[in-house]
């Protein structure tokens, strides 16, 4: 940018010298800007290289077992040809997660009306605070404090009771029957899941309310509306969308615990209808075996992994498709 | 009984057990820090922080290796980990603010900031520690990182788009060149918020067990080598876990309490951190 | 007078609806013009133009030229920031760095000129005396920007314009979010910034127009009603547009 001047304005020299400093910056600038996209590609990347990784590490057993991987209870990894199969673990990742979310949602919604609408303003932010360093807390912690304190109360004085209760009823004596009480049990993990999952459900519910515009809400009040008619009527019809969204973005993070539930489940592949025999899960199965595996154990280990993943890739992307019709809806 | 008293009575029904449902949610974490202290403040001394993990059998020992083990490793997955965020979510929130792609990298970090952990364990395993032939800190490490880069794009993309953009036109108009405007007066103004995202997912990664379990494995002995597997405290709680040996067994306690206690303690400063800027 | 920037059959758009329909308006070197009409008259949306602002935002462009020292500045070659650092902009609500005032003057300057301490002091110094604000600051000049009031604010932020030595500045209703004295005040440093700057002025205030500018310029839906010098808008204006608008008819 050549600048033809004959004049002696000394801003003439400062625009020159200025160019010179600008066009030196451009470099940076331009590699400034290109690091920040190749960052933002990089997450693309990353998910397409779990992917990638995972199929290849699956692929030994996607050939030997195919499809008929998802629906083959046996695993017996020490024979010579293993016959391995997933039914097992995909069942108890549901059963585990499908109690903890009736268990946890309906009291993390409760929580969260609380915290919205009745709470005095002074204790509001100390739960909040609570509910915070409760979805802070390690999941090894759930798990060891599961395992060693809410499991053994749980078969002392809250499941015998149970069994004894059911044990004449058809089907409730198939569900929660036990010939042995054992501190581990699908019922027991699903209880500490239950418990690790519910500030999560508080959080996301929390947010949602208060996406909910005020106006609506004092509209309600207005004519006379108890606070319980103002959250069936007003709140939850407007949140619904996000709710349920909220709610599986939950669900996402419960399928894929590991941790919390591994202790206390046991790493029995047997299904036998009880939720207090043990059982496990895909996280806790690949945690419990996957350092003594090798060869076809291993890939079929890598093959429930890569099962997990798509499962919760499709809830999480679910429920953040909800979330953001939520958002759209509420002009955010 | 009238319709309105019928109505009153049914949402005190209904507000008495959202209460109760509040006692009974918040309980849980009186019970568990309850816990923790009783059985693994007792046996909490100097020795835990200079002393190696022991073997079966010993008493005493501590759990040196595996602090340090954690330490070096969130330090480093942290290292890694933030940059990358820091400048992903500067692209979403700056020069990739109108491009079509955003929306769709935003929905993958997401679903990734949610993944299951051992999921990225896996991952690194195949990725590093198969070529490697062996555990290693670095493969944690490694781990660690892939699990703060979603948390601190998310964080880092929230704060930036909060700077309100008066103040990028008035850098630009001044003749600022973009990343100058990004560099030194949106970060700034986004400094807190930013800073508080990656304190966050240190505390997120500090306590994390599942993807340290195929990348870094554990050690019994003193390393700090990158190269070779490394003991943290999540994975050495795990091992001693499922031990019959008392002694581990106490120890895995006091190592749950550090754990515990330092995730919450950043937990709260990044609070402090982010409520401290937002008065000012 | 000579024209320090010449508007020519200047178009925006904004997607694909025009917002500005063939703009020719001169501004005048070390005078003031202002900008009036009603909202949506595209006033904002012309003077945005000037330092190509809309260049920030996916579908905005604009056509025609715009000549400022011989070149048109809407050439896609134009360095836009060399053209920011030559044609300075202040805002509606104030904007000011989020630093120490010192630091919100010294900032631009560190930028394109190499200073030594006391230089730089000196000029951060010149820049608030010249925007009226050194007395009121001099003894807290590691104060937060943001601390300062609104009117304060805005003042520092003209002092963060001048210092980096522009040659026309445009004000894009500098005093709309400030209270009548700082307005005073504001008003009093255009007068005085004049005789080093070009200036342009925008504003829904039409007594302000009144008193500060030497020509003012009447914009309604995207085109140019009329030019001329503001005693002559403000007394005998020849569209009856013009007229309509001045008294109040409609706003």
């Amino acid at each position: 940018m050549a600048q033809v001047t004959t004049s002696r304005d000394p801003r003439e020299f400062i625009s020159a010298s200025r160019s010179k400093i600008l066009s030196s910056m451009a470099t940076g600038d331009r590699i400034f800007a290109f690091i920040t996209r190749a960052c933002a590609y990089g997450v693309f990347v990353l998910l397409l290289g779990i992917m990638i990784s995972l199929i290849m590490g699956a692929w030994p057993a996607i050939k030997t077992f195919g499809l008929e991987f998802l629906i083959t209870r046996r695993w017996a990894p020490q024979l010579d040809e293993p016959i391995l199969g997933a039914l097992a673990p995909i069942y108890g990742t549901l059963l585990t997660s499908f109690i903890a979310m009736l268990i946890a949602v309906p009291f993390g919604l409760g929580i969260a009306v609380f915290l919205t609408e009745l709470c005095p303003i002074p204790l509001r932010r100390p739960i909040r605070v609570a509910v915070e360093l409760l979805a802070g807390v390690p999941s090894i912690i759930y798990g060891m404090w599961g395992f060693f304190v809410l499991g053994p109360f749980l078969v002392h004085y809250v499941e015998p009771p149970i069994v004894w209760a059911v044990q004449d009823i058809p089907v409730l004596n198939i569900i929660f029957g036990a010939e042995m009480i054992s501190n581990i049990s699908l019922f027991n993990a699903s209880l500490v899941l239950a418990i690790m999952i519910l500030p999560f459900v508080t959080a996301i519910a929390v947010d949602v309310f208060s996406i909910v515009p005020p106006v609506l809400k004092e509209s309600a009040y207005g004519i006379g509306c108890t606070t319980w008619e103002v959250v069936t009527n007003v709140v939850v019809p407007y949140a619904r969308v996000g709710l349920v969204g909220g709610v599986m973005l939950a669900l996402g993070r419960a399928l894929g615990e590991t941790m919390a539930v591994t202790y206390i489940i046991g790493n029995s592949f047997k299904i036998d209808g009880s939720i207090f025999s043990p059982g496990t899960t895909i996280s806790a199965a690949i945690a419990s075996e996957f350092a003594e595996s090798s060869d076809l154990h291993r890939s079929a280990l890598m093959y429930l992994g890569l099962i997990l993943f798509i499962l919760t890739f499709l809830v999480l992307a679910a429920a953040r498709l909800m979330l953001m019709r939520l958002e759209k809806r509420a002009g955010a | 009984m009238s319709l309105y008293a019928s109505r009153r009575r049914s949402n005190f029904t209904a507000m008495t057990l959202c209460l109760i449902a509040t006692g009974i949610g918040i309980i849980w974490l009186f019970l568990i820090l309850f816990s923790l202290i009783l059985n693994g403040l007792p046996h909490l001394s100097f020795s835990t922080f200079v002393e190696m993990t022991p073997p079966p059998g010993e008493t005493g020992g501590g759990l040196a290796n595996s602090i340090f083990g954690t330490l070096l490793m969130t330090f480093l997955g942290v290292g890694v980990g933030a940059p990358i965020g820091v400048m992903a979510g500067t692209y979403l929130a700056e020069y990739g603010r109108y491009s079509k792609a955003t929306p769709a990298i935003r929905f993958i970090n997401d679903i990734l900031l949610s993944a299951p952990s051992i999921i990225i364990g896996l991952f690194i395993y195949g990725l590093v520690v198969l070529p490697m032939k062996n555990f290693s800190a670095l493969a944690g490490a490694l781990a660690l990182a892939v699990i703060v880069i979603p948390i601190v794009v998310r964080t880092t993309e929230d704060m930036l788009l909060l700077v309100p953009n008066t103040l990028r036109e008035a850098a630009s108009s001044m003749g600022l060149p973009r990343s100058h405007v990004v560099w030194h007066v949106a970060y700034r103004a986004a400094r807190a918020g930013i800073l508080t995202g990656i304190l966050l997912g240190v505390a997120r990664i500090a306590g994390e067990t599942a993807p340290l379990l195929f990348t870094a494995f554990s050690n019994n002995f003193w390393s700090a080598s990158l190269l070779k597997p490394i003991a943290s405290l999540p994975t050495t709680i795990n091992s001693f876990i499922n031990t019959p040996d008392a002694n581990m067994k106490e120890l895995a306690w006091t190592g749950a309490l550090i754990v515990t206690l330092a995730v919450l303690g950043l937990n709260i400063a990044a609070r402090v951190l982010g409520v401290a800027k937002k008065q000012q | 007078m000579n024209e320090k920037i010449s508007i020519r059959d200047l178009k925006f758009f904004y997607g694909t609806s025009l917002a500005l329909k063939g703009i020719n308006i001169p501004l005048y070197a070390n005078k003031v013009t202002a900008f009036i009409g009603p909202s949506g008259c595209g006033k904002s949306t012309l003077l945005r133009v000037l330092n190509r602002m809309y260049d920030l935002y996916p579908n905005q462009h604009a056509e025609g030229q715009v000549m400022f020292d011989g070149r048109n500045i809407l050439d896609p070659d134009v360095d836009l920031n060399l053209l920011r650092a030559r044609i300075g902009m202040l805002f509606q609500k104030p904007t000011p760095f989020p630093m120490t005032i010192y630091d919100n003057i010294a900032f631009g300057l560190k930028l394109y000129e190499k200073l030594s301490k006391s230089e730089l002091d000196g000029r951060v110094e010149d820049a608030l005396k010249r925007s009226a604000l050194w007395s009121e600051v001099k003894d807290k000049l590691n104060a937060n920007g943001l601390s300062l009031s609104g009117g304060q604010q805005q003042r520092l932020c003209i002092a963060r314009t001048v210092a980096i030595k522009p040659e026309v500045i445009l004000f894009d209703e500098p005093c709309s979010a400030l209270d009548p004295i700082s307005t005073a005040k504001i008003e009093e440093l255009i007068d005085e910034l004049k005789h080093d700057y070009t200036i342009a002025i925008v504003t829904h205030n039409m007594q302000q127009a009144a008193r500060v500018s030497e020509h003012t310029a009447f914009m309604y839906l995207g085109e140019l009603i009329e030019f001329d010098e503001t005693s002559k808008i403000f007394t005998a204006p020849h569209d009856s547009r013009t007229q309509d608008y001045i008294t109040g008819r409609f706003g």
